[in-house]
Parts: structure tokens; sequence; C-alpha cells
């Protein structure tokens, strides 16, 4: 029964559904059951030498990459072709936003890889997974940014256009789709089943704290008119305490309300 | 108008003598546990000095509290909502632990376990973070007792701003007191206004503003947000804690752990009646001078009938208005106008204030060194710098300072005359604009300070708000969520047994 088994197909045909499922389910397990775990883990308190750079390095660069990843994977062929952007410009833009982001990632993830590694306060308070996911997305770089050498072998962006439809005919439910990539080169092959093994671990390591980033901008700037927050736990809101209390002392007895309101 | 009440607090500076038992009694309820080592939700500092974190008065360093911006309105000094946002990668503005200092512990076991030697054996400092030795030992939690270390560093105290300060040097010369601090659970708390998930809030119902651990995600605005420096920052759990007014304890009619044991009994817990309406305004008080009085304008008269209707209107319990009534903090900053604000310069309108201490005045005025105005001693001429206490506690104006400490030793000339003399002497009451009784209302109060007089918190009614067949069973009060260790990472794979625990509703 081993003999037409294909890992191509258990990597590229079964393994981003396996990935994709443990990711959704695994975060919104951990968001609802354990709300206290979901953060970021900053160790900036413990040290501040080689964050500054690093972290910032780190996050801008990986950023940029996600967000190129994210656009030029799962934009559909057909918009280039409406907007006419030709594949090799829009190959030789992943390269060269890609590469210098890249860079700069791999940059401040040395930097921070180095500070988790061999300063003894972050050492000690590091778990394994800390350590793990560290190395993990640092060999991702490293290997990200070593696929451009192969890229730049073949500029006319058709290999390009191979992974976009390989990635978005995961989201339609092709299955079949898995055999266009048996023969790209490994390192492509490594990187993309690294990416799905960091999905995987994404819901169990502090990289949730990602959602939560994402998530920031529009709860702090938009869903939050000042900047103030007042909980209650009384049952009834101001409003209708207020006008419970109207109901009862409104027609007689002294207003409620002052005078300075009703001038208003 | 928009009434919310808040149990504010007072602590007599007068009085305190730095035992320190707060900040321990403090400790073993609150943080005794790893990650917080260093964190003391209290603690008790010796002035002069540059304090627990090192320096933390100094907002030009820590960009802490709020600033006016040029069109009159407040933004964290810190920066803008995206000024704070592009900050989340790293904080420029937020200390480290040397700052505080490093957590460490003594090899007491060394102390038996050690072999034949020729020297005798010792306890060695270790690292509480690494478990690794210390050498030398850099800071502690107050490094700076009783004028400890060398003048040249403690003066860069920045209550020294325009004090002419290189005389306080001097053996015959110095000064020194007593400044116990904790979290002012603010009426415009930067902390909750920095934090990019929303998960700092002030309760409407007694005003404690506690941080949310199920919803705080470790961004660390809060610490660089806070010019008090009260928000700390958990290495262990990745979460951000502060001092939580002991609200189990206030909830049920009892002060504070920190007021509670206080032996001195310099600490005061009553109700405050405030207007939400006007914080905002009086937060953004052009002059810094003025934020003082700004804050008083926003607080209401419990004993106004509009202010009780309005209370009422406002659904403030009936207890809570009568609570208000016989309030030892509103006496204290109100009616006697001798507690003050620590800082109102930052904006924040704190919500723990302080009397300022009369400094050594009576041999010394005897024996003529201290200049007498109208048989009182001047207290411009006391030990401690009138400037310096109002840099402090008055944003440097220092009238109302004058005022205070002339109305406390006006207490004492009026008390002296009355048990030694058997003198009611109107004449000392009146040339600090108050009479006999009042003197002796205050000297109950303040000098006597009973624990009747000291305490006046009405309970929470709970029962009224939450359902508590719901909360049977609970995990009560834990670090996490519900009934979770919260050792993430440490991987227990979201284990947490949920409980019907009903927190607080947003109401902006």
């Amino acid at each position: 029964m081993f003999g037409n088994f294909d890992i191509d197909f258990v990597i590229f045909g079964v393994m981003p559904y396996v990935a994709l499922a443990v990711l959704l389910v695994g975060s919104v397990a951990r968001y609802e059951r354990d709300p206290f775990t979901w953060k970021s883990s900053s160790s900036q308190l413990l040290r501040r030498r080689q964050l500054m750079w690093g972290s910032i390095l780190f996050h801008v660069g990986v950023l940029t990459v996600f967000f190129g990843h994210l656009v030029g994977l799962f934009t559909p062929v057909w918009v280039l072709d409406v907007l006419g952007i030709p594949y090799w410009a829009k190959q030789w833009l992943a390269v060269l936003i890609g590469g210098p982001a890249g860079l700069a990632a791999l940059i401040g993830g040395t930097l921070l890889l180095h500070r988790r590694l061999f300063d003894p306060r972050i050492r000690v308070n590091s778990s394994m997974f800390d350590i793990l996911i560290m190395v993990l997305l640092w060999l991702q770089l490293a290997i990200g940014l070593l696929t451009i050498t192969q890229s730049l072998q073949h500029m006319d962006g058709a290999e390009m256009v191979r992974f976009m439809n390989w990635a978005q005919s995961v989201v339609t439910l092709n299955i079949n789709s898995w055999a266009t990539l048996v023969d790209v080169n490994w390192l492509f092959k490594v990187h993309i089943f690294l990416g799905m093994i960091i999905l995987m671990l994404f819901p169990f390591t502090r990289l949730v704290h990602i959602l939560s980033g994402f998530a920031v901008p529009f709860r702090y700037l938009l869903g939050r008119s000042g900047y103030q927050i007042v909980r209650s736990r009384r049952r009834r809101t101001l409003d209708e305490r207020r006008k419970a209390y109207d109901r009862v002392q409104g027609p007689r007895g002294p207003s409620a309300s002052t005078p300075a309101e009703q001038g208003r | 108008m928009k009434v919310r009440a808040q149990i504010g607090k007072v602590l007599n500076l007068d009085k305190c003598i730095g035992c320190h038992t707060c900040s321990v009694t403090c400790k073993n309820v609150w943080t005794t546990r790893e990650g917080v080592e260093y964190a003391w939700f209290n603690n008790v500092e010796t002035k002069p000095g540059t304090g627990y974190p090192t320096d933390w008065e100094n907002q030009k360093h820590w960009n802490g509290g709020w600033v006016r911006t040029a069109s009159g309105k407040l933004q964290p000094k810190q920066g803008s909502k995206w000024r704070i946002l592009a900050n989340l990668f790293a904080n420029p503005s937020m200390p480290v632990i040397d700052d505080y200092y490093e957590p460490f512990d003594f090899d007491y076991d060394h102390l038996k376990s050690a072999p034949d030697m020729q020297a005798f054996p010792t306890a060695r400092p270790r690292s509480k973070i690494t478990g690794e030795r210390m050498e030398k030992i850099e800071k502690g939690p107050n490094w700076e007792e009783i004028l400890g270390g060398e003048f040249a560093k403690r003066s860069a105290d920045y209550n020294f701003d325009q004090v002419q300060k290189d005389i306080y040097g001097a053996y015959e010369n110095t000064f020194m007191m007593y400044l116990p601090r904790l979290c002012e659970h603010c009426l415009n708390p930067t902390c909750s206004a920095s934090c990019p998930s929303g998960a700092i809030y002030k309760r409407e119902e007694d005003g404690i503003v506690l941080i949310d651990q199920e919803k705080c995600r470790g961004w660390r605005m809060c610490i660089s947000g806070c010019p008090y420096k009260k928000v700390y920052y958990n290495w262990d759990t990745g979460k951000s804690e502060k001092c939580t007014f002991c609200y189990p304890r206030i909830e049920s009619g009892q002060p504070t752990v920190c007021s509670e044991t206080c032996v001195g009994r310099i600490r005061y817990l009553g109700v405050i009646l405030y207007d939400a309406d006007k914080i905002e305004a009086a937060a953004s008080t052009e002059r810094e001078t003025d934020l003082y009085g700004a804050q008083l304008d926003v607080f209401l008269d419990p004993s106004d009938p509009e202010v009780i209707a309005a209370a009422r209107r406002d659904g403030v319990p009936e207890e809570w208005i009568e609570a208000a009534k016989i309030s030892p903090v509103w006496k204290m900053a109100m009616d006697w106008k001798v507690a003050f604000p620590l800082h109102p310069e930052y904006r924040t309108l704190p919500m723990v204030w302080y009397i300022p201490p009369l400094s050594p005045i009576q041999n010394a005025a005897q024996a003529g060194q201290i200049a007498m105005s109208d048989q009182m001693p001047d207290v411009r001429s006391l030990r401690i710098p009138v400037k310096y206490l109002a840099n402090m506690l008055t944003a440097g104006d220092e009238e109302p300072i004058v005022h205070a400490l002339e109305r406390m030793s006006a207490m004492r000339l009026y008390m002296r005359a009355l048990s030694v003399d058997g003198v009611r002497d109107e004449g000392i009451a009146a040339r600090v604009g108050m009479s006999g009784r009042v003197i002796e209302d205050m000297y109950k109060i303040m000098a006597i300070a009973d624990y009747e007089d000291r305490f006046a918190i009405p309970t929470a009614h709970r029962e009224q708000d939450e359902r508590a067949a719901d909360i049977r069973g609970g995990c009560g009060f834990t670090d996490g969520n519900g009934c979770s260790s919260g050792e993430a990472g440490k991987t227990t794979l979201f284990g947490g047994k949920k409980k019907n625990f009903s927190l607080p509703q947003e109401t902006f």
C-alpha cells in the first residue's frame, strides 16, 4: 500500500489543511479556555540590551515579509492580468522588497536569538517553546533568503505563478494541486514545510500575540473613543438608573438634575 | 454632573515613622510570587532621595503622566495613541529591572551545610532571576533608607527643583522625611489610557483601578505610562500587575492591608464623591500650579442637597452617600486643606493624598534659631524647605503648603494651651482661619486617629449586582483566569476549568 505513497502529497496536499486546522482550532481554544496565557511574553524588563535594535528590526522585517507573502501568494493571477502587471515585474517587486525586509528580520532575529540563548536572565526564563520557535523562525528566514538565489535564476515569474496557483488552490480546496510543486527546488519545499510547522506551533507558543497585535490598532484607535475605560458592576446602565430615578422622583420633590444641567 | 464615588486615601506624613510595616504586610499578601519579587505595590522612600525605581519622579527621563498639547488637549507624555502603537516592539521609556533592583535571596542553607572550614560560613546573595551568585548587591527596595548613600547621588531628587540644595548636604542642615507610596488610583490614569488592549480600567463603584489579567497582552505601555511607576511587569507571567487597593477587603468594608497594619496610624480611607464630567477639563488646566485647585473642584460636597440628589439619581448607594459625609479624607482634603495630591503636575488627578510633615521646631524655636511670627513658628523656616514639599505636593506652589503647615502647628499650640493651661485659645485658631471646635476635631482625627475615625468604608453590596449562586464554588481571587495557574509555555494545554465569573462591564 506504500507503493505509490508520495511525500510531496503528504506535505503539499494534506499538511496545509492539518496546519490550518490546528492553527484555527488551537487558537480559538486557547483564547477561549486560557486567555491568561495569551501574551507577548516580553522580556524587555529583564534586559534592554539587544532588544531595541533586535526587536524592531525583526518585527518590521517579519511583518513586511508576512504581508508580502499574503498579498503575493493570494492575489489571483487574473488580477495581475487585468491590472496589466507583468509577472516578471511582480517577481522583481517581491525580491526587492522581500529581500531587504527578510535581511532586516534575519539580523534582528539573530540579535534576539543570541540574547535568548546567551543572556543568563533571558535563558533561564525561556520555555522550551520560546527557544524552539525562535530557532525555527531564524531558520525559516535564512532559508527564505536562500530561495532568492533560486528565484534570480528565473526572473520571468513563471515559478512564482506556480506557487501562487498552489496557494490559492489550497484555499479553494483543489486538493490535486500538490502535484504542481513536485519538481520545484528543495529550498522552496523546505521553506513551505517549515512554514506549515510554524503555523501548527502557533497556538501553543507566544506567537499568538501576533493576532492581538493585528487587533490592537482597531481596538485602540477605532474601538476606543477617548483614552479612559470605566467598568461597572451595576446591572443597569447610568441612563437606565437615571430614568428609573426620574420616574419615581420626577413628579415630586427636589429636581434630580442640577441647575447647571437644566441650563444646558 | 455625573456623580461617582471613590474610596480615597490620605497619608499623614507628619506621623510616618518609616517602619515599613505597610510595605511588608502588603508584600506578604500580594507579591511573594515569582516574577514580582522586585515589585512593591507599597514602598516607603526616604526623602530626599531618588526613590524606587531610581529617579521615578523625573518625567523628562521616564515620560510618564500626561502633557497638555498646544491646542489644550491632553495626551500621554509618552505619545499619542499612534506613537504608543509604534512602540509596541520595544518600549523606549520602560525601565529595566535594574532600575528597581535585581531581586535576591541569601544562601541560608550554606550556614548549616558548610563543611568544617577556617572561615566562618556566610550566606551569600543569589539572584532570584537567574539563580546565580551575585558578587555585589548594587541596589535594593529601599536603598536610600535613612539618607543612605552620598548626598551627591540623593540630591538628584526631582523635588530639589529651584531649591538651593547644596546647603542641605551639610550635616547641620540636613533634613529627612518618609514618603510611603502606592498606586494613586487616579481619576485620570495614564496607565489605562496607554493600554492598547484596554485591559486597565477604573471601577465605577469605588474608583479602584485594576488590570484585567485575562485581557493584558504584555504590551507594557502602562509601565511607562504611569508617572508613579506603580505598574509592575511580572516577568514570569508576562502580565502587568499593580496595587489592587485590596479590593476584596474594601468591598467588605475593611481597610486595605497597608492601612490596617499601619502602626503610626497615618492612613485614612473614606468616600469622596466626584463629578466624572469635570475630570478632563480639570486635568487639562493650563497652569500646573492650578491643577491642585482644579482637582478640588472635581470633588462634590456630600452635604449639598443637590449633590445628594444627583448622587442618588446616578445610582450611588445611600450608604455611600452617608459615608461620604463622615469621610476623613473629605475633611482633610476639603475642609481643613491639609492634604495634597502627590505630583499634581503629572495631570493624572491622583486619589492618594498626603499631609506634609512639620519638621523639628520646638526646641530650635525656643533657642531662637527659628523665626517666630505672630507667636507661631514661621513655617517657612522649618528644617524641610517649603519649596521642597511644594514641588512634591502642589507643583511648586508654596502658599497651600504654608497654609497647611500653619494649621498643623496651630493645632499643636492650641492643644498645648488646652491640655497644659486648660485654656481654649480661640485666638490661635482664628489666626489660621479655624475655630477651636474644628481644631479639636482635627486633633481627634489627625493626632488621636482612632480606628473608627480613620476608616469610613461602606460595603460594596456585590450581592445586589451578582448572582451568588453563580460564584459558588468559584476560585475566588486568583492571579490568572478562573482557576488557571497560567503556566503557559510551560505548557498546560489550555486546561483552566472555566467558572461562571462575572467581570464588570465596560461603560466608558
